[in-house]
């Protein structure tokens, strides 16, 4: 019995000590290359960097760099306020055409391969290098002109918009909603990895559940709210996320592109640390306090 | 069996009789839904395609046709022009092999090292495992230019617990080539890789673990269980993060800049496209003109192509592995 217990405690070590061999490369990447910059970077923040040709010496100077960025810097604060009030906008946006578009691919019918292969290709073209330079493109901006003046009296969405300001309901909200369907697209090339994971959660829902609600005489859209979004609504809250980070790492959002000038084009590491990081705690807030709105909401089947 | 089915049919008024309207009904409905659907997936499907499409009738435009009001979509004097110009001021032979090599051992290394780590977080019960995993998170959270400024200046003086200054006398200056990406990349920091990490342990966990008992109880090591009875289990999952590890490198400004400043890669080659033709015309001509916007918005678009068409084959032939073998394996987080 004793020697039992010690082999099981050896079995153990011999799990642990594999199990850390596992991680190792996390572990020795993490420490050589995100603890140390993490820091320095944070330490930067507080500093004037001098830059040499052979040594780089940070020189303590308190909170001058924040200071700056928010008060002396034309660019900053308003950049930081843009982005945000665009990432919520956006972001919320993003949930609900994916959560649509899933809804609609998880049905049967034909060409179904054919679509979700269509609404999987942004993740291909929104990538990287590709969506900046999509986002300032003036001929295609100037053919979506020439489009639309052509066929001004055919816009539903502004024949829509008129008609609903005139009626006197052309509040700000309904601004942003206007804003939203004329950028329809920035919000489906968004969304590919989103819809996937809808998808894939919309798939582990057992049809049985919504065959017994039909036989009770439960409707369609009764069981979308009653099972379909109970059993999914723990994706929504990885969505989330998912979409704020993505949103926030965009390589076209205007503080990234502010941060990368500072550090690159004018070489001043301790400003560009410190809007990083200002830019860092506003979107680790955000992330937190909507996470944890969120995940009150989360219904766990188990 | 075909008689009973025509029978059904001639009886399809009754039953809709019998069941006091309801039949038609449902089966209206239906067809009116599926109607909607067409038109709403229609819609969206040529949304997502129209810039593609657009870009490719671009592309084949000469520079006249780009400001005749009739010319929208067909071009009236068909031309290549555009993709020869193009791949001239990309470097783009040079560019695509350069990009090739090193999204694909990128992609390799960083895919390799997830894999053991995703598979030690899902299998294996060690002191401080929530902690590390807290770790992983962080690091899909932090954004990496949160720390770009500090690695840059790490991997200019850069340095092994001071050993190499020891022997050499100096730091040395990594910028500028690609090793420094390589050692993120086997240190699971480079780009999105906390999401691979956290996808192929979700995957392993999904796993049941007898057959792991099961090998273990016939004498097999730890190393041997994973290679020969987990890694052929996990292949869709690793498959298509490795489809994602490579299409993300392969588009990725970021890094490129930040470490890859001195090789043509065909990204950043792309986003500096417009300057190029600058400096090209003015080179020809002589003189710096300012070049017009339709023009170098249709080199653009042609450079973009050039740069996507690699993905899109290669899409065209792994799309099952990306859809739906992600969607398959129900990554519940």
């Amino acid at each position: 019995m004793k020697k039992n217990a010690k082999k099981l405690a050896g079995l153990q070590k011999r799990k642990a000590i594999a199990g850390y061999l596992f991680i190792s490369p996390f572990i020795i990447g993490f420490l050589a290359f995100m603890v140390k910059p993490f820091f320095q970077s944070l330490y930067m923040s507080f500093c004037d960097v001098q830059l040499g040709s052979a040594v780089f010496e940070p020189i303590w100077q308190g909170l001058v760099n924040y200071k700056y960025s928010f008060t002396v810097d034309p660019e900053y604060t308003r950049l930081l306020v843009e982005e945000i009030s665009r990432m919520v906008v956006y972001s919320l946006a993003i949930m609900v055409f994916s959560f649509f578009v899933a809804l609609i691919l998880n049905q049967e019918f034909k060409g179904r391969a054919l679509v979700r292969a269509v609404f999987f290709l942004p993740v291909i073209l929104s990538s990287g290098v590709i969506l900046g330079l999509e986002s300032d493109n003036q001929l295609m901006a100037t053919l979506a002109q020439q489009i639309e003046t052509t066929t001004s009296n055919v816009s539903i969405t502004d024949a829509l918009e008129q008609v609903l300001t005139t009626a006197g309901v052309g509040t700000r909200a309904f601004e942003k909603v206007f804003e939203i369907i004329d950028n329809i697209y920035d919000v489906a090339i968004a969304s590919g990895i989103q819809i996937i994971i809808f998808l894939s959660g919309l798939q582990t829902i057992s049809s049985s559940m919504y065959e017994a609600a039909e036989i009770e005489g439960c409707t369609k859209w009764e069981s979308l709210w009653k099972i379909t979004f109970p059993m999914i609504s723990s994706l929504f809250l990885v969505n989330w996320i998912y979409t704020v980070i993505d949103f926030c790492m965009r390589s076209d959002n205007g503080v990234i592109e502010k941060i990368q000038k500072v550090m690159i084009d004018q070489m001043n590491y301790g400003l560009a640390s410190a809007m990083s990081w200002v830019y860092f705690v506003v979107v680790l807030a955000f992330v937190g306090i909507t996470a944890g709105i969120i995940s009150r909401g989360v219904y766990y089947y188990e | 069996m075909s008689k009973a089915k025509v029978k059904t049919f001639e009886n399809f008024w009754e039953r809709n009789k019998a069941s006091g309207g309801y039949l038609l009904k449902k089966r209206i409905l239906s067809y009116a839904l599926s109607f909607v659907r067409f038109i709403l997936l229609f819609g969206m499907c040529f949304m997502i395609l129209q810039p593609i499409l657009n870009k490719i009738s671009v592309s084949f435009m000469t520079e006249q046709d780009l400001y005749n009001p009739i010319v929208i979509s067909i071009p009236e004097h068909f031309t290549t022009d555009n993709y020869k110009l193009a791949a001239e001021l990309m470097n783009y032979k040079k560019g695509i092999v350069n990009s090739f090599v090193i999204s694909l051992t990128i992609a390799i290394v960083q895919i390799f090292v997830c894999t053991l780590v995703g598979y030690g977080f899902a299998r294996f019960d060690f002191p401080l495992k929530k902690f590390w995993f807290v770790c992983v998170i962080l690091v899909i959270l932090i954004p990496p230019q949160t720390i770009s400024s500090s690695l840059h200046l790490h991997f200019k003086f850069f340095d092994i617990l001071g050993l190499i200054k020891l022997i050499k006398g100096d730091t040395i200056n990594l910028r500028g080539s690609i090793l420094p990406y390589y050692l993120l990349s086997a240190g699971c920091m480079g780009l999105k890789n906390g999401l691979y990490i956290y996808m192929i342990r979700q995957f392993f966990r999904n796993i049941p673990a007898d057959m792991e008992e099961a090998a273990y109880v016939d004498g097999c090591g730890t190393l041997k269980t994973f290679v020969q009875i987990m890694l052929p289990e996990a292949k869709p999952i690793i498959t298509s993060c490795f489809l994602f590890a490579f299409v993300w490198q392969w588009t990725d400004g970021f890094y490129a800049r930040m470490f890859m400043s001195g090789t043509t890669l065909v990204s950043t080659s792309l986003s500096r496209i417009v300057d190029s033709l600058g400096a090209y015309i003015q080179r020809i001509t002589g003189v710096k003109t300012t070049i017009s916007i339709a023009y170098s918005n249709c080199i653009l678009a042609t450079g973009t192509l050039m740069i996507i068409l690699p993905l899109i084959i290669l899409y065209l032939f792994a799309q099952r592995q990306f859809v739906e073998s992600i969607s398959s394996t129900g990554i519940k987080m």
